[in-house]
Order: C-alpha cells, then sequence, then structure tokens
C-alpha cells in the first residue's frame, strides 16, 4: 500500500532570523525543534525519528545532533541529497512511519551560512586533489556559471529571454514585499533585474538567490495520530526523488530532475497539473525555477518563459511560486529544501496573511539539491489538506 | 586582456590516469569498450554498460561545437578572480561526449552556441605520473 494519503506534517517552523552570527548551527536547529514541536502540540520525548543534513554536518551529523538534544530516536536518517535533502526526509519519514520503523519525526536544518561569509555562488573551481572533480576542477565553474549554462542553452535552443528570468525574479520579490520575514523586500521590477551586474552570463545578479542565516523544522506524523494535534494536519500525497548527472558524457542539460520525481509524486497522488494551486520551487537562480515548471509538467519544455509572464506566478495568477518571496528575496542559508515544505503547510493551513494563497488546497512542492548542468538531485511532494 | 586562468596539475588515479597521460602527449583521450564498442567519459575502471573490463583509450580528433557557455565575471577564488572574464563551456567533441572546459583565443564577446573548437593543451608544473602534465582547452577551429 502507498503511503499517499496515511502520514502527514504535524508541526512546522521557520526561524525568524536572517543574520546570527551569535548562534551555533545546533541552537538554530535546536530553537527550530521547540518552534515545531509547539506548532504540533508534540514534545522532544514523542520524537522517535530524527533527520537531518547540513553543510557542516560530517559522517556523525545526525548523532552530533541527537546528543546536541539530548534524544535517543529509534531511527535516524542524515542523508545529503543538497538543498533538497529536506523534501525528500519528509518521504523518508513517511515511509519509515507507514512502515512503523518510527512514529514521530523531527526534521531540522540550521546554517550561518550569511555570517560565516560562505561564497556559495562564486567561489568554486581549482580541484586538484580529487582525480573524480577533476575534469570539472581546472575550469573555474561556479555554482552560478553550470546554472548559467544550463540559461544559455534555454535560451538558444527555445528563444527564452533574460526579461522572461526577470519576471521570475520580480515576481518572488513582490510575494518576499508581503512576508513580514523576509530579508529582501523592497520592490523591483523587470528592469532593475537587467540593468544588475552580471555574475555570469546570462544570469545577473538578481537572478541569483540571497544568502542568510536561518533554519527550519517540521514534525511528520501518522495522518491518523496528527488529527488529534494541534493544528489541522497536511497531508502527504505524493512523493519522489531523483538525480540526473553527466551520464557516460551525454546529458541532456534542460531535462532535470522534477520531470522523473514529478511523475512519481504526480502518478502515486492520482493528481494532475492542474489540481495544483500553488507551488514552492527551489529557486536558487531564476533558471532553476523555468526549467523546474517545465520538467514537473506544468508547460512544456521550451515553454517556460512565456508561462512565467504576465503575472502567471504571482499571488493571484494561475499558479503561484514561492509566495513566501523563496531563496531569492526571503532566505537562503545555504540549503533551502526545508523551507519549501514549510511555506506549503502554512499556505494550506491558511496561516499566511496577506501573502495568502486563494483556495491553496493542493501544493507541490520541489527541491533541487547540488548543481544544474553537472550533477543533480530532485525531490517533489504533493501535499494537500485532511 | 584580463589574465589567463592558472591551470593546478590535477590528481589522477588508476581509472583517470590514461586521460591526464593522453594530455601530456597533447592528446584528447577517450574510453571506448570493446565488448560493447560504447564511449564513456568520464573514464571507468569498467563498462558500466555491459560490465566488461575490456576498455581501450584512443585519440579524439579534438574538434567539437560549443554546446553551452557562460562569461564568468565573478569568481572569488584567486586562480580565477584575475582570470574573469573567463569562458566556461561545455564542447561537444565529434566523438559524442560533452566536457567541461574553457574558451580561449577569441574576444568573449565572439562566443556562441554551435562554434566549431580545437583543443589546445596549456602545461602546468606537476609530475606527469601523479597528476595533469597540461589541461585541455578549445579555442575556435
Amino acid at each position: 500500500m502507498s503511503v499517499s494519503g496515511q502520514i502527514a506534517i504535524a508541526g512546522v517552523y521557520e526561524h525568524p532570523t536572517r543574520w546570527a552570527p551569535q548562534k551555533t548551527e545546533s541552537q538554530i536547529m535546536a530553537e527550530c525543534a521547540r518552534g515545531a514541536l509547539e506548532d504540533s502540540g508534540l514534545k522532544l520525548s514523542d520524537v522517535d525519528g530524527l533527520f537531518a543534513a547540513g553543510i557542516g554536518m560530517g559522517i556523525m551529523g545526525v548523532v552530533n545532533l541527537a546528543e546536541y538534544l539530548n534524544i535517543k530516536p529509534d531511527y535516524l536518517d542524515g542523508s545529503n541529497i543538497g538543498g533538497s535533502s529536506f523534501v525528500s526526509h519528509v518521504s523518508h519519514a513517511a515511509a519509515a512511519i507507514h512502515a512503523g520503523m518510527c512514529e514521530v519525526a523531527l526534521i531540522l536544518y540550521g546554517s550561518t551560512a550569511a555570517s560565516n561569509a560562505m561564497a556559495i555562488g562564486t567561489g568554486m573551481g581549482g580541484g586538484g586533489r580529487d582525480p573524480a572533480g577533476a575534469f570539472v576542477g581546472p575550469y573555474g565553474m561556479t555554482t552560478v556559471g553550470s546554472y548559467a549554462m544550463v540559461a544559455q542553452s534555454h535560451m538558444n535552443t527555445y528563444g527564452t529571454t533574460s526579461e522572461q528570468l526577470a519576471e521570475i525574479a520580480a515576481s518572488t520579490r513582490r510575494h518576499a514585499s508581503l512576508n513580514p520575514e523576509a530579508k529582501m523586500r523592497d520592490l523591483i521590477e523587470v528592469e532593475d533585474v537587467m540593468a544588475s551586474r552580471v555574475i555570469s552570463s546570462p544570469l545577473h545578479l538578481l537572478d541569483c538567490c540571497i544568502i542568510s542565516d536561518g533554519g527550519g523544522a517540521i514534525v511528520v506524523t501518522s495522518l491518523e495520530r496528527a488529527r488529534d494535534l494541534k493544528k489541522p494536519p497536511v497531508v502527504i500525497l505524493g512523493c519522489g526523488e531523483a538525480v540526473c548527472h553527466q551520464e557516460l558524457g551525454t546529458p541532456d542539460l534542460l531535462t532535470v530532475a522534477a520531470k522523473q520525481s514529478g511523475e512519481k509524486a504526480f502518478r502515486m497522488a492520482g493528481l494532475r497539473r492542474d489540481d495544483v494551486d500553488f507551488c514552492t520551487l527551489y529557486d536558487s537562480f531564476t533558471i532553476t525555477v523555468l526549467v523546474t515548471l517545465e520538467c514537473l509538467g506544468f508547460c512544456k519544455p521550451g515553454e517556460g518563459g512565456g508561462f512565467v509572464e504576465n503575472g502567471r506566478i504571482g499571488l493571484g495568477g494561475a499558479l503561484p511560486v514561492n509566495p513566501d518571496g523563496g531563496g531569492l528575496s526571503s532566505n537562503h542559508p545555504g540549503m533551502r529544501g526545508i523551507f519549501l515544505v514549510i511555506e506549503a503547510a502554512r499556505q494550506l493551513r491558511d496561516s499566511c496573511g496577506e501573502r495568502q494563497v486563494e483556495n491553496a488546497n493542493i501544493a507541490c512542492v520541489h527541491g533541487t539539491g547540488g548543481v544544474l548542468g553537472v550533477a543533480h538531485s530532485g525531490a517533489t511532494l504533493l501535499l494537500g489538506r485532511d | 586582456m584580463a589574465n589567463e586562468i592558472q591551470y593546478k596539475a590535477q590528481a589522477s588515479d588508476w581509472e583517470t590516469r590514461a586521460y591526464w597521460e593522453g594530455c601530456g602527449r597533447h592528446e584528447l583521450v577517450l574510453q571506448r569498450c570493446r565488448n560493447c564498442a560504447v564511449i564513456q567519459h568520464r573514464p571507468r575502471g569498467l563498462c558500466v554498460s555491459c560490465f566488461s573490463d575490456d576498455i581501450e583509450h584512443f585519440a579524439a580528433s579534438g574538434r567539437g561545437t560549443i554546446h553551452t557557455f557562460t562569461v564568468t565575471n565573478q569568481n572569488g577564488l584567486p586562480a580565477f578572480r584575475n582570470a574573469c572574464p573567463y569562458v566556461l563551456a561545455y564542447v561537444a567533441l565529434e566523438e559524442g561526449p560533452q566536457l567541461m572546459t574553457n574558451i580561449v583565443g577569441c574576444d568573449v564577446e565572439e562566443v556562441r552556441i554551435g562554434m566549431p573548437v580545437v583543443v589546445e593543451f596549456c602545461d602546468v608544473e606537476g609530475d606527469p605520473g601523479d597528476g595533469a602534465a597540461a589541461v585541455p582547452r578549445f579555442r575556435p577551429a
């Protein structure tokens, strides 16, 4: 029997901080655990499954986190597939709960990426010591640069324009302006994106996500148990994971992991694309959103540029995307997948105030981890109301 | 004119040594399975298409076309900072595989997808038995 409709998100918490040089990453995670458990009405002693990933979390990361929290869970998952990890942790937690391996799963993330001055997007290359990385290492590939090559290819193949990509940044900023916790709230227009400096052609500064500190937490349990808790359950309807990589040297750079993980999630949920009321999509760069929309099947390959125009992905549009302001404007502490799930849950509970999506009944969440154009993972969730 | 990227010697291992030794001879070496004829890049110790151990290496033509590219204006690392703007690209070789590389020998503004290019080798310091003696990059054909 599928996990679809059996498991629910019972608590969520997004740390309000965007700058926390005085906190450790474990402390941010513990504060998030407190917030999400309080949101659910459960206690730390109820938690018997612990899930976490982080840029600095090594082999024993999740074990060290259990010690920090002084808990001894029955189920541990420290799998790290990049920024999408937390979206996949929700489906792993659902599978574990469904299989009876644990009952209350706590998923955590915390990071001080900004106050540690991590140059996530523009400080890579050189290599030298890793034989497997030597085919990329010498050439000064940055994270932005690899996504930029995907954007360049999309423009060349389909005629997509920088203005169309800029629409995504402007729309996301409008959403952030309605989110009191967002880091960047001043409105921008397409022209502002176009006038910002080119970091790696064709991507401008304002096509890139911000870097912040932050953290989040999610509590997952059975739908049956969630129904007795404080907040309305957010039901897991479908999930899927996928990877894209260099294959044998001939990857299709424009077909991203969302195609495979999305098809699996929609099939599991028995839903159609037009059943979805809004999306939360990993927006490391504007191009990420565009190719994700295409590969999830909301439009055909190559039609993403036209799809994002005329307010379609804005609040009040046909398919609002990232109503919290996303990584482009709200927060991006190194890995952002956890916030995609948190915002989807908050919207499905009608708790988003000014930025509330009308009639938010079905959410499509998609996390991208790693680097488009080189190797990346994708994790899709379809979430709904009870 | 910006400074060129200062390439470092790249580590090799049993699986990748033939590629880097080829670079040292200024040959672009690819790997093909003698059993199923599949070309695979990056090189591996066995063919993952048919699991045969019977792998051969051959010198590719060194010709290809630009599959996609970006002009990099910002990289915080010293080896690359002074080389900005530089062109990062995937070149699709005549033999099939796409290589990540740099495009040199023309103005960054002249680079286009589909442009025919040819390999050249930039010699670097390092022990050829341990690391790469040269790094392949491409220029307009």
